[in-house]
């Protein structure tokens, strides 16, 4: 029997490298889940074009970030880019809005089949990805400035006397706060004001939310407007995390339709869920546990292996292959969606 | 000249012709019903009538043309609509159904909402509950309260009765003859023809797209062609 520091420092161990990485990147999964429901609950398309929008709204939020380093408009101990975060999303505002105008306005107006409109977004994504690219270059940049930990391992070991430390990153401690903000602010709009009603109304039920006098062009504007915010914050939040590529991005739209499908398509609380469904399998599947087994096992049977099931590099085919489960044997997702 | 009236209306299905100069009309606390067989167009003329269905032809509302307005200005100007299926929004609750009816309105609609749980009392009950998971004739209320919520001068109810059972029935009739009595100007399409054409102060029978027979309720009733032809003897 372990002794009980061990257990403790077993389970500190694994919350340093798995569950707190975890909730981080399914919260900002999370966000970019919510995006993809909106779009295709209220938008009637799944929006392929999703990850490179965050990739636009992250890097819109990196340019900014820079003048404001150079003007030294900045706060203390966190990162400058949650100052510029309100202009990156006006500026990926008017960005979907344009889209929305010069592409998608067409095929809505048409009647086009939900697939076609689907093919269009697989176009904007390409225009999108190619657009960031030139404008931010192919190589990763690392964008997070100010404290880089709220407490270190270091520190908590010294606080606490055990031997793993749990350290809090500044960008951890964002993403949980801000994604909540973001998603309760989100859910409030929805089931509390006049608008949000009127565009779970139109979701449920076009015709006859026009029937009732709703004006379906004011629901896809507000429709947009609450993506882009959500698309920028997901990006930045994820940007100041683990830093910022467009190859990187373009592949998180993986994870992010997993995570939707999981959840259910449409619900915006499945699209959470979801993430978070992902966020955690990706990470304990790719993690090695041989320190973690140390700690609770007898000497005697102390693992010579890693113990690690996958290969981190494979833990974009975790999302795939949760995806392809959830197909077989529950297209409706966790929280009974739509079946695509 | 009625308070509402579609005269002369065509409209067609891509190349099919399903409206081909039909008229109709109906005034303010006055119930008319359009009766005629299948595919006769007795729905689309309501489409046409909301501006659902492109079509051609006058639409007058108290004498004025409206045909050119979008069916969001047409609400706004009285018109409500009760549809068939699909007529309420399954994933919300019945009181924000209704508040969705009342979208348009910027007064205190407390009082109409009143109104509705007065005459629906199985509302305010379920007032909580998804719409989605309420009976066929619950949801046939919720879809009447919605439209009441617009506080229209014009109901148009698209087969009201239909897969209720016939106990419903004689409520939802019970129901459109209060609201002829409180003067509103209810135009229906109805498969039980017989027993709505018995109530009804005037009716259309349809047949492809054009106005076969036009009179009063009992008129039609007494008709041995109408009889014969359309209400199986």
């Amino acid at each position: 029997m372990p002794s009980f520091d061990n257990i403790l420092n077993a389970f500190i161990l694994l919350s340093n490298f798995v569950l707190l990485p975890a909730l981080t990147y399914g919260a900002q999964l999370a966000l970019g889940a919510l995006a993809v429901t909106l779009v295709y609950s209220i938008l009637r398309f799944a929006n392929f074009s999703q990850a490179n929008n965050m990739a636009f709204g992250t890097a819109m939020a990196i340019l900014l970030t820079g003048f404001f380093q150079s003007q030294g408009w900045t706060i203390s101990g966190f990162p400058t880019a949650l100052l510029v975060i309100p202009l990156a999303i006006v500026i990926t505002i008017i960005c979907l809005l344009l889209t929305d105008r010069w592409v998608y306005r067409y095929y809505r107006i048409n009647n086009a089949k939900s697939i076609t409109v689907v093919m269009v977004s697989i176009g904007v994504m390409f225009i999108m990805g190619g657009l960031v690219q030139l404008i931010m270059g192919p190589e990763q940049q690392i964008f997070a400035d100010g404290a880089r930990f709220i407490w270190t391992a270091r520190e908590f070991k010294t606080f606490s006397g055990l031997s793993e430390g749990l350290a809090l990153k500044t960008s951890q401690l964002t993403t949980i706060l801000l994604a909540l903000l973001a998603v309760g602010l989100v859910f409030y709009f929805l089931q509390k004001t006049k608008v949000g009603k009127a565009m779970r109304a139109f979701s449920d039920n076009e015709d006859l939310a026009l029937l009732s006098g709703i004006n379906p062009d004011k629901v896809v504007f507000t429709t947009w407007l609450l993506v882009a915010t959500l698309t920028t914050i997901a990006g930045v939040l994820f940007g100041l995390d683990k830093g910022f590529s467009p190859l990187q991005y373009h592949l998180l739209l993986l994870p992010v339709f997993a995570a939707v499908i999981v959840g259910g398509i449409g619900s915006p609380l499945g699209a959470i869920v979801g993430a978070f469904v992902i966020s955690f399998s990706e990470m304990l599947l790719t993690y090695a546990y041989k320190k973690f087994f140390i700690y609770l096992l007898p000497t005697s049977l102390e693992p010579d292996s890693l113990l690690q099931l996958i290969g981190t590099e494979y833990k974009y085919a975790v999302s795939f292959v949760i995806l392809i489960i959830v197909l077989l044997i529950k297209p409706t997702g966790i929280f009974k969606g739509k079946v695509l | 000249m009625t308070y509402l009236t579609g005269k002369n209306l065509f409209a067609a299905y891509g190349a099919v012709p399903i409206l081909r100069g039909c008229s109709v009309g109906v005034n303010r606390g006055e119930l008319a019903v359009i009766v005629g067989p299948n595919g006769a167009g007795k729905s689309s003329v309501m489409k046409a009538l909301l501006g659902l269905l492109p079509s051609k032809g006058e639409v007058l509302l108290n004498g004025k043309d409206i045909s050119a307005l979008s069916t969001q200005q047409r609400i706004s100007l009285g018109l409500a609509f009760v549809p068939q299926n699909n007529n309420v929004f399954p994933t919300m609750s019945v009181v924000e159904n209704l508040e969705i009816g009342a979208f348009l309105r910027h007064d205190d609609y407390q009082t109409t909402l009143d109104e509705v749980y007065t005459l629906f009392p199985i509302l305010f009950e379920k007032r909580r509950q998804l719409a989605g998971q309420l009976s066929g004739g619950q949801r046939q209320q919720v879809a009447f309260g919605r439209a009441m919520m617009t506080q229209p001068t014009v109901l148009l109810l698209d087969e009201p009765t239909a897969g209720v059972s016939p106990i419903v029935i004689d409520e939802i009739f019970a129901n459109i003859l209060a609201l002829k009595e409180a003067n509103k100007a209810v135009l229906m399409v109805e498969q039980n023809a017989q027993q709505a054409l018995s109530i009804a102060d005037k009716g259309f029978v349809l047949v492809a797209g054009k106005n076969a027979h036009t009179g009063t309720g009992k008129a039609l009733l007494s008709d041995d062609k109408v009889r014969r032809d359309f209400l199986g003897g």
